[in-house]
């Protein structure tokens, strides 16, 4: 037996666990199922629910199993490893009567509780509890708190098992939850009963086992039995959290996060999670002209002529732009039906952008991945609020400052970021001279062995973004952020589309012209790929075809619209910051006649005369593979594999405007999409964010 | 029978002057250089052979509690000795007295014990009633401070800093981890253990909780020797103890007397008798008003010490005994301790936070004969759901009461219940026929 290993007989079987273990860590590892509610893997351990309770033969009292560690256990006196039951009248009776008293002031209101059917109180209650009740006097009852737009309470039904204080005093990093007064008459609140000011405060919903905190725009809408169940892709921001749709009908009912311990571990970003109410509002179901100056439905075949028309100019006057949540399949299909038509004008980045041209893909990644930061012993934000632009990701940076110790320094807009961080400035001119520069944190990144730089949208999307990005990368070639085995240098990017599109080439072509040229005014056709997020008022007179699926600021001036399906409405691939490449899958059917991107582009392919050479999605797909390899690796984020092309300095780009501070990416977290902008939850998010009464929030 | 001569609360009611001066004389501070001198080893040791337990409720041996502690100083883990002043405990009223009118004892064994256990720094947690205690024991630590007794550089050669901390009033504060807790700042609720404080307690470094009466008797112990005090007693409960009675007895009174005296003498000597006399004596609750009651005839002739209180299911506590006669509605008064309970119980965990409801509502059912047979068993299953469940020890003492209660009186239970459901007709027979 080694030294970190310790024996341990469970259930009669001996088994061998390490030293740090729990003993319900053991107890699982022995193959028993240990009920619990307080407990959480990713919470620290409270011990308070008392269901965990195992025998541990020749102790007085039962065990809770989830806060004994397993390395401070006693020998038998004999010698022998210590005798653990996890079943037997002993412990069965134990959690029997810890069952009674979770019960007993519940209002087992199941058939009028959303938690029915997904509830850890029901389902062990059918294991422990009794079949009858023993409580014959009144209940307790607890007033419900008002906990804002997302989430519903009721708070009698709560167990008080704090995983939500937890939560947001250790993940969410907002210490905003609490349990006041004592007793029976504990009751979990709100500070003040306002919402949580964080991105992250959905996830109590998930973490509470019972139904005290339920979602309040899901309230009444489904039971879980009837909903159809579809693991996909988040959109909303460039992290890709693995996402699980669910779906009654044709609607989207809830989107609910799935574990993906590399990218959003369990967690999901509020805008994330209750989007999904924007899926049905504001949709573009039809295809549109303008005639007389009023949109008008038209068919397909009448829009595809106007479609046409509209692209029967000089090549070198129409352009292409493509927007935020851009799927590859598109971005591609777009891609070539432009060159096919000998157009040069396609980009896929913000105004004034200009990475992702040099040909080094690692240039545009967020190359550490977003695990690595709790490796990583420092940490440089330079124009990125992580916060606001991959909230989930935050709390994983939150998380390696709270226990690995990382030492965090920001450039940019300062900031709530839900830990401590060094301000070093606000500009460009804050990486001038950082290197040698006396502070703690300039130390700390000159001495640290896996540093990480993170540059943000903030920095880049500016017309000496490229000099800024080289600057950056400078800095980090100087403090040996980049070296063999880490790759600690990256691009933390807003959009979901971005990277897709970059690596399908969506970019200016030979001679071709960038966004602010393309929407400058001088073109007679510009083609807007759910572009919503471009300034769209220098467009002169040119005409606009608009393909995407929601009804913004892009279809407002189109003069033809191509309705296009939604993220939840296909099978699509996405490539997240970190290069990562992954595929969202079909929930629903897409709205009206809208079609999926990549088809619309095909069909107008063969109105114009310029038939491209696929016919399937799986087509393109395998042509796209063809063409560029990154395209094969489903789920895979490269990391440090690119270490060395990301080592050679890149090229002069032009000089650094010291003057002008980096600006924030994000302003408004809720309304970064068209489709958040349809959702009356994100509206309402946004309007108590900026302090304004919501309707909800008065009721 | 404890003589004059061998007490060590000589001021524990007042009639003298609590200052310095007057403490000095009475014996106070004397020696505490060469005491300390001795080195913590020396001072485990006597503290150990004098065989002190702690006098907070639980008797764990002290001397043994000081080894736990490292015996070396990491850079950067300081040790620290607390206090524990929340004295809560209904029936209990000693460590008042001794923060009253002996608070340099205290302060002297505060010092020695933290020499002990190698700390420099001590936080004395005062319960948050306790006003004129904090300020008696405020003004001697201010004396003593000016006397150069204690602080840097002191007479007496160990650096050393006290301070004097005053909690918010809350039963479950008096708990050990909660009291860090609160000290801490935090809402005062039980940790888990382990760790125990002697590895990871106030602020996470090592540290040590004590009651008052025991810091405080430490002194005198290693002045007078630790068999001096073990010649008090019986083996294994040793000492001279404070002991609180209250109840109904002629004279109540906070006398410090030695261990394994009986209960008769204890009353008989300093307070008076039993109200009516002994055949008068219903039931005695021995330790605060978590230990079960004992009735009177097992606990006349009973050695008031922690071993012949605990083989009567009950307990020597912090030696609060409460003494109840024939006149008591002894379930009003468990129903009574029972409300105390739920309403102290911090709520984090459920078989406590639900079940000290419970149990305190159906006692008082029970109190008025509202119930039925079978609550009586129900409520003895329910105890038993609290008892050994819990994070701390409030589930435990919440249930012992009851279980006290229902093991010695289940028959006066039932005549009430029978007599509550009896129709006053027939109890009152001759109202009916006259009518």
């Amino acid at each position: 037996m080694s030294d970190d290993l310790f024996k341990l007989n469970i259930d009669g079987q001996d088994i061998e666990v390490p030293r740090h273990y729990t003993l319900m860590q053991a107890c699982e590892e022995a193959g028993a199922e240990i009920p619990r509610f307080c407990y959480h893997e990713r919470l620290s351990v409270a011990g308070n629910c008392r269901m965990c309770l195992v025998q541990w033969e020749g102790a007085p009292k039962p065990i809770a199993s989830c806060a004994q560690t397993v390395g401070d256990m006693r020998m038998n006196p004999d010698g022998s490893a210590p005798n653990i039951k996890t079943s037997g009248d002993y412990v069965e009776k134990a959690r029997a009567g810890v069952m009674e008293f979770l019960l007993i002031n519940h209002p087992l209101d199941c058939p009028i509780c959303d938690q029915g059917g997904e509830c850890d109180l029901q389902d062990q209650a059918v294991a422990y509890g009794r079949a009858d009740s023993r409580y014959e006097l009144n209940k307790r009852a607890v007033e419900d708190k008002n906990m804002g737009p997302l989430v519903k309470t009721i708070m009698t039904r709560c167990i008080q098992c704090t995983r939500c204080v937890r939560f947001a005093a250790e993940v969410a990093g907002v210490e905003e939850i609490g349990m006041i007064s004592r007793g029976e008459s504990a009751e979990i609140t709100t500070y003040l009963e306002e919402s949580l000011t964080s991105e992250l405060s959905g996830n109590v919903i998930d973490l509470c086992p019972v139904g005290a905190l339920t979602s309040k725009p899901y309230a009444y809408n489904a039971r879980p039995w009837e909903l159809r169940k579809t693991e996909s892709i988040d959109v909303m921001d460039a992290m890709g959290s693995a996402i699980r749709v669910d779906a009654k009908g044709d609607g989207v009912m809830r989107i609910m996060p799935v574990i993906n311990e590399e990218v959003n571990e369990e967690w999901l970003s509020d805008k994330s999670r209750f989007i999904w109410d924007g899926l049905a509002r504001q949709r573009l179901d039809k295809a549109y002209v303008r005639k007389n100056g009023k949109l008008t439905p038209v068919s397909w075949g009448e829009a595809f002529e106007a479609a046409k028309d509209a692209l029967s100019v000089p090549a070198e006057k129409v352009g292409f732009v493509a927007g935020d949540l851009i799927e590859v399949e598109q971005a591609k299909a777009a891609l070539d039906l432009a060159r096919a038509l000998g157009v040069q004008n396609t980009d896929c980045r913000p105004a004034g952008a200009s990475y992702g041209v040099d040909g080094v893909r690692e240039h545009y990644l967020f190359n550490p991945t977003f695990m690595d930061v709790e490796e990583a012993d420092a940490l440089l934000l330079i124009g990125a609020n992580p916060r606001k632009e991959a909230a989930v990701w935050n709390a994983r940076i939150r998380k390696a400052w709270l226990w690995n110790d990382l030492k965090v320094g920001m450039i940019g807009e300062a900031a709530d970021l839900t830990y401590e961080y060094e301000h070093l400035g606000t500009g460009p001119d804050a990486l001038d001279g950082l290197f040698k520069r006396d502070s703690e944190m300039a130390e700390a990144l000159r001495n640290a062995e896996r540093p990480i730089v993170i540059i943000g949208e903030g920095a880049l999307a500016r017309e000496d973004g490229a000099a800024i990005l080289k600057a950056a990368h400078d800095y980090a070639l100087e403090i040996q952020a980049i070296k063999d085995g880490w790759a600690g240098f990256g691009v933390l990017h807003t959009a979901a589309g971005r990277v897709g599109a970059l690596d399908a080439g969506f970019v200016p072509g030979e001679g071709g012209a960038d966004t602010a040229t393309i929407l400058g005014g001088g073109m007679d056709t510009v083609v807007l790929l759910g572009a919503d997020e471009v300034d769209l008022s220098k467009l002169g007179g040119a005409k606009v075809i608009y393909v995407g699926s929601h009804g913004d600021a892009g279809a407002s001036r189109a003069d033809v619209i191509l309705p296009a399906a939604a993220y939840t409405e296909m099978s699509a691939t996405y490539v997240n910051t970190e290069g990562r490449v992954q595929m969202t899958r079909r929930a629903v059917q897409p709205k009206g006649e809208a079609r999926e991107g990549w088809a619309i582009f095909r069909a107008l392919s063969d109105v114009v005369g310029k038939t491209l050479p696929y016919d399937s999605a799986e087509a393109l797909r395998a042509q796209l593979r063809e063409e560029n390899d990154v395209f094969a690796g489903l789920g895979y984020a490269p990391g440090d594999a690119g270490v060395d092309a990301l080592k050679a300095p890149m090229a002069a780009a032009g000089s650094v405007n010291a003057a002008v501070p980096f600006g924030a990416a994000i302003s408004d977290f809720y309304m970064t999409n068209p489709i958040a902008r349809a959702s009356k939850t994100m509206a309402e998010c946004s309007m108590q964010k900026q302090g304004l009464e919501t309707a909800v929030a008065a009721e | 029978m404890l003589e004059d001569k061998d007490r060590i609360f000589t001021n524990l009611y007042g009639e003298h002057d609590p200052g310095l001066e007057a403490a000095k004389k009475r014996g106070a501070w004397h020696l505490t250089r060469e005491m300390l001198a001795q080195g913590p080893d020396w001072i485990c040791t006597q503290i150990k052979e004098s065989g002190l337990r702690g006098r907070g409720g639980a008797g764990f041996p002290t001397g043994l509690k000081w080894t736990f502690m490292p015996k070396q100083v990491t850079e950067g883990r300081p040790h620290y000795l607390v206090v524990n002043a929340d004295e809560s405990e209904p029936g209990t009223c000693k460590d008042r007295e001794i923060m009253r009118h002996d608070p340099h004892l205290l302060i002297e064994g505060c010092m020695v014990a933290s020499r002990a256990m190698r700390a420099h720094k001590c936080y004395v947690y005062l319960r948050g009633e306790y006003i004129a205690e904090r300020e008696a024991l405020e003004k001697a630590v201010k004396e003593a401070y000016e006397a150069k007794l204690i602080g840097e550089n002191n007479v007496n050669g160990w650096d050393f800093d006290i301070y004097v901390h005053h909690g918010a009033g809350a039963y479950i504060c008096g708990e050990e981890t909660a009291l860090l807790e609160s000290l801490e700042g935090k809402k005062g609720q039980p940790r888990l253990k382990p760790p125990f404080p002697a590895n990871a307690g106030l602020y996470g470094m090592p540290t040590t909780v004590n009651n008052v009466e025991s810091i405080a008797v430490a002194p005198t112990i290693l002045r007078r020797g630790a068999q001096w005090f073990a010649g008090f007693g019986r083996p294994n409960n040793t000492g001279t103890k404070l002991f609180c009675v209250s109840g109904h007895v002629n004279k109540p009174c906070n006398v410090e007397e030695e261990m394994s005296l009986t209960f008769r003498e204890l009353i008989d000597t300093h307070c008076g008798g039993i109200r009516g006399g002994w055949d008068n004596l219903k039931a005695v609750i021995p330790g605060g008003s978590s230990v079960p009651m004992v009735p009177a005839e097992q606990i006349i002739d009973a050695y008031m010490d922690f071993d012949t209180l605990r083989d009567l299911k009950s307990g020597l506590g912090t030696a609060a005994v409460i003494v109840m006669d024939k006149s008591t509605d002894v379930i009003a008064a468990i129903a009574r301790i029972g409300y105390f309970y739920k309403h102290e119980s911090c709520g984090q965990c459920t078989p406590c936070r639900e079940g000290t409801g419970w149990m305190w509502r159906v006692l008082e059912q029970m109190a008025k004969g509202e119930a039925e047979h079978g609550d009586i068993d129900k409520l003895l299953d329910v105890s038993k759901q609290v008892e050994g469940h819990t994070i701390c020890a409030l589930g435990d003492a919440a249930a012992w009461p009851v279980q006290g209660l229902i093991r010695h009186f289940r028959h006066e239970i039932e005549d009430r219940i029978t007599q509550y459901r009896t129709p006053r007709a027939l109890v009152q027979g001759h109202t009916v026929a006259a009518e």
